[in-house]
């Protein structure tokens, strides 16, 4: 279908854009890359009086290094991300993700920020700045504000950005090069719509696992975290004993929703699999020579 | 200031035009439908079957995900200029004579994903070639000869450097 009709207007900067979105509220919508808000213009599932576009906005397009932070500008593009040598080296998590953000054409124009902001349920980059204990830096014409990743994603496509804010950054601490990560997805095509999938961070002491940090989407409203998995996983060998207690935990951290991608049972089941396997890659990844 | 019409300055296919636009038109309907460039196809109209890409400031996307207002300043190529280009007549000639396409539909989008994997001149792994051409459907040919006509001509290529 075509799109119903809005108005447009190209932010040429910053400020520009913070005082359109000032004006019209609720009523504008920021047009990034566009590869989550056309399809729903397309269908006519979104109805925007006018879309401001940020793509001229240059100096949202970077990646940097500073301390022992790496800050992704909003609209810094999938493809960018992933070719990032920052990112390879500092956020292998974020860098194991992005093949399995939908495919080559729509990772060349959508970006970074878009996906974090706006919290698709079925989104690989939200679960990995939640699992990474990342920042979002808002602005508005009221100023700048941060907020951590952890009190962010609020429900389905719900967070606590206000309407008038633009997520203009990303700040997310480098990951250890000795720690465990690893992000697993099932989907029926690579780079479809996520059916369960979660990223998983912890560290690794004398064989055991000394902290786990698990996030889950596709099958949540939200990137969740699996709080009661997490403490079971918790100074604990990795074994058979484990691996069945964080199979019957984790129907206490997840309440999977049902929807085209599979049935709240079979999700449940799922992600029950793929924490097993996200588990044993961090470990190989980890005891392999580096 | 916001507009429902824009001017646009554009290059398309190596031309420079300047065009007025509706900004709720997006760019594959402004190609085909003012420009009359009909090799890029719509099928979906919302970013999953692959029939509209086409190549801007050289790199593919979606042209059912562009605005053609989002097209002011840059350079788009559609399959009718990269074939004019030659870039990738070795594919269109291995896609010929392994009868890579049935119907047709789902072609220049594949040709315009495949144009990048070219680019990088290296050799692909028949998995990294299915992953590359992960977004383009095919419903006539399974998949399995343009694996191979891709995999000719990566082939061809590295053994004439």
């Amino acid at each position: 279908m075509k799109a119903p009709k809005f108005s447009y207007s190209r932010g040429e900067s910053l400020d520009q854009v913070l005082m359109l979105l000032n004006e019209h509220g609720e009523e504008g919508q920021i047009l990034a890359g566009g590869q989550s808000l056309m399809p729903t213009l397309n269908m006519r599932l979104s109805n925007p009086k006018i879309l401001i576009d940020i793509n001229h906005l240059n100096e949202l397009n970077n990646i940097s290094l500073n301390d022992d932070i790496v800050c992704i500008g909003a609209l810094s593009r999938h493809s960018e991300v992933g070719r990032s040598p920052i990112v390879e080296r500092y956020l292998p998590l974020i860098a194991d993700a992005i093949p399995h953000v939908a495919h080559i054409a729509v990772r060349n124009r959508g970006t970074f920020g878009g996906s974090v902001a706006l919290a698709d349920p079925a989104a690989e980059l939200p679960a990995c700045v939640l699992a990474l204990g990342g920042t979002l830096v808002l602005q508005s014409v009221r100023g700048i504000r941060k907020i951590i990743a952890d009190e962010y994603f609020l429900g389905l496509y719900e967070t606590e950005r206000k309407p008038d804010e633009l997520l203009i950054e990303v700040q997310i601490p480098v990951q250890d090069p000795s720690a465990l990560s690893a992000f697993v997805e099932l989907s029926q095509r690579k780079g479809d719509y996520a059916i369960a999938g979660l990223a998983f961070v912890g560290t690794l002491e004398n064989q055991l696992i000394k902290t786990a940090k698990l996030v889950y989407f596709g099958s949540e409203t939200k990137p969740t975290l699996a709080k009661n998995t997490m403490a079971v996983l918790t100074n604990t060998p990795w074994d058979d004993k484990t691996r069945k207690l964080i199979a019957e935990t984790l129907g206490q951290d997840l309440d999977p929703m049902t929807n085209l991608q599979g049935s709240a049972k079979m999700k449940l089941h799922l992600q029950k699999v793929l924490t097993g396997r996200a588990i044993d890659l961090a470990l190989e990844k980890a005891q392999a020579p580096r | 200031m916001s507009e429902e019409n824009c001017e646009i300055a554009l290059t398309v296919n190596g031309e420079m035009l300047t065009k007025t636009v509706n900004v709720r038109q997006h760019l594959v309907d402004f190609l085909r439908l003012e420009l009359g460039l009909t090799g890029s196809h719509l099928g979906c109209e919302h970013g999953i079957c692959g029939a509209c890409s086409i190549r801007v400031d050289g790199s593919v996307v979606r042209g059912c995900l562009m605005l053609a207002v989002q097209a002011d300043g840059t350079d788009v190529m559609t399959i009718e200029g990269l074939t004019a280009t030659g870039e990738i007549s070795d594919l269109q000639k291995n896609f010929v004579d392994r009868n890579a396409l049935q119907c047709g539909f789902c072609t220049p989008g594949m040709l315009l994903t495949l144009a990048e994997l070219l680019r990088k001149s290296k050799p692909s792994s028949r998995a990294e070639i299915r992953e590359h051409i992960s977004g383009n459907y095919c419903r006539c040919t399974g998949y399995h000869a343009i694996v191979d006509a891709v995999e000719t001509t990566i082939n061809d290529r590295l053994g004439e450097n």
